[in-house]
């Protein structure tokens, strides 16, 4: 395959990815960082590149509204934003998650308010943890375009059938310009295929009833529905991963182990600051320190067991979370990390930090000291600390 | 850094094309087989306000997602920040190399910005911009100094590349693309002498 190479940032990366899906309807509403995204492929409308209808709103409550109204009739739907954009959507969110719809959401991480900040962190989106959306969080812009290209198969899967929100970090990654490999539209498009949405609301012949009140009688079993769908999601992620890698030549799992096999030291994060933390974890190893990373690409579905299964060998592990969840013990990956491990019956040592909120600059001596903290516990120095502040100033 | 990657650090106002030039140098070392990250340090955004704008150049994939603390190049494109801004934090004496875009000699200019390396180059792309495309926007002849400076790129490499870009860009002006491609080797080659 003739892949091209180019300079793109995150947020033009995804806004390429949609126009090679050319989806049937958008919905946006603008909001920094994610602003570019939708306005690139306002462009490709605007160009007649796409044929997709563009529906544009006074808000993101609205935004996702009209999603909803679309996906539920059976187009193809996307939207892209970022931090009180998707917390404006929030309730609309666990609508489509409940209606099962399988809505492609392009959202850039960015702190919420207050202070207000335009910055990165996993505030935003780990906000909707709970929305029932499945959550895939991006390195670089490589990987957020190729899990565009990606995301309405695992969405769309008849297995699945939930709604999909990609991410990139907010600045770092959205505004950074990277050498990207792109794929021919042919090729995007046949491994997207066309959606053949099983129910459709406008199909007069066959109604159907979407949205309708259901109390005591059924919305368990609705919801029980909902939470095997997440569990086939972790499936389905790792099959259009291999699929995509016989394709496209690069697989994605729902983490990626960097130099694990043998490391004393773990640490875990997302998005682009994994990044950062390999160059780290080379540093480290020059220097004899046998250092490993796991980047969770797949919040949810959290991929517990895979994680643990990792770890079993592991001296020490810390946890990086870029977002609070003011819980007084760690944030929400340390939390579901520690949960993994209690189900698999270990105990391993594990620190947790906070870093980088409101776009706070994380640097490979910061995570090189993580590891060496790691150390220092595995040899009895010192106690693991939890939900520990990295950079603050004093 | 690290000795296979280079790390440059662009310094001036809002509007003079700082952010553009980190971007047009590293569309063209993609185009001529290299890794890339550029981006701009995103403050308040206003016409004549400081900005910096960074490169990252290499040969492998550059996995690195913090900001650059301490460049091996420093770009000052525009000389009045000088008092304003720290434009060599992070520069070493020994082997950092500055290029400002100045009127001046180096011994004045080194004395102005207090920086006492021994790879520094002064350059009027302000005149040579304002000579070649009739305004004195001295961004694009600032990369071609800095080719002349460090050799990342084959120059006639960035040459073609960057024609390509502005003959999108300015398709009803010939003159723009002429004249920034003049002013680009004009000052690649003052400083390759």
């Amino acid at each position: 395959m003739e892949k091209t190479i180019a300079a793109r940032t995150g947020n033009e990366a995804m806004a390429e990815a949609m126009r090679q899906i050319n989806p049937d309807v958008c919905a946006a509403y603008p909001i920094t960082p994610a602003t570019e995204i939708m306005q690139i492929f306002a462009g490709f409308v605007n160009d007649g590149k796409v044929k997709t209808n563009l529906i544009t709103v006074e808000s993101e409550h609205s935004a996702m509204s009209a999603c909803v109204g679309s996906a539920a009739s059976g187009a193809r739907t996307m939207t892209a934003t970022s931090s009180q954009g998707l917390a404006y959507m929030h309730e609309i969110l666990f609508i489509a998650a409940g209606i099962r719809l399988p809505i492609v959401l392009a959202e850039v991480n960015r702190n919420i308010s207050a202070p207000i900040n335009i910055h990165c962190d996993h505030s935003d989106t780990m906000a909707e943890r709970d929305s029932g959306w499945i959550q895939l969080f991006s390195e670089n812009p490589q990987e957020a375009y190729d899990a565009m290209i990606m995301a309405p198969r695992i969405a769309e899967h008849k297995d699945v059938s939930l709604p999909i929100m990609v991410t990139t970090d907010g600045f770092i990654i959205s505004h950074g310009m990277e050498r990207i490999e792109l794929y021919p539209d042919a090729e995007v498009q046949k491994f997207v295929g066309e959606y053949k949405a099983p129910y459709n609301v406008l199909d007069v012949d066959h109604p159907i009833t979407v949205g309708s009140i259901v109390l005591q009688d059924y919305t368990f079993e609705f919801k029980k529905a909902q939470h095997e769908a997440m569990k086939n999601a972790k499936r389905v992620i790792l099959e259009v991963g291999r699929e995509f890698a016989k394709t496209f030549g690069k697989e994605y799992g729902l983490i990626e182990a960097y130099k694990c096999d043998d490391a004393d030291y773990i640490t875990i994060s997302l998005g682009s600051t994994a990044g950062t933390t390999k160059t780290a974890v080379e540093e480290l190893r020059a220097e004899g320190i046998k250092a490993g990373l796991i980047k969770i690409r797949s919040f949810r579905p959290f991929p517990a067991e895979e994680i643990a299964a990792i770890l079993s060998k592991a001296k020490a592990v810390a946890v990086l979370d870029r977002s609070e969840s003011m819980s007084n013990q760690a944030g929400p990956v340390a939390t579901e990390v520690k949960n993994g491990l209690y189900d698999a019956g270990m105990k391993v040592p594990l620190a947790s930090y906070i870093y980088g909120l409101g776009g706070r600059e994380i640097f490979i001596e910061d995570i090189k000291d993580v590891y060496k903290e790691l150390k220092n516990i595995a040899d009895g120095k010192s106690k693991p600390e939890q939900a520990k502040y990295i950079g603050l100033k004093v | 850094m690290s000795k296979d990657m280079m790390e440059i650090r662009w310094h001036g106002r809002g509007g003079q094309g700082a952010k553009t030039a980190a971007l047009l140098l590293g569309e063209a070392a993609i185009a001529a087989g290299k890794y890339v990250q550029a981006f701009p340090e995103y403050g308040p955004e206003r016409m004549g306000a400081p900005v910096a704008a960074y490169d990252r150049i290499a040969a492998k994939e550059i996995t690195i997602h913090s900001p650059v603390l301490k460049p091996d190049v420093v770009l000052v494109l525009d000389e009045t920040l000088i008092e304003s801004v720290d434009m060599v934090h992070g520069l070493s004496e020994s082997d950092g190399v500055l290029i400002v875009n100045t009127p001046d000699s180096k011994e004045e200019t080194k004395k102005r910005i207090k920086w006492n390396g021994s790879k520094i180059i002064t350059i009027d792309a302000s005149k040579i911009a304002q000579a070649n495309i009739g305004r004195p926007i001295p961004n694009t002849p600032m990369i071609g100094a800095l080719i002349g400076a460090t050799l990342i790129l084959p120059i006639e490499a960035f040459m073609e590349d960057t024609k390509k870009k502005l003959e999108k860009k300015f398709k009803s002006k010939p003159e723009v693309i002429e004249g920034n491609l003049k002013a680009i080797r004009q000052a690649y080659e003052e400083v390759r002498k």
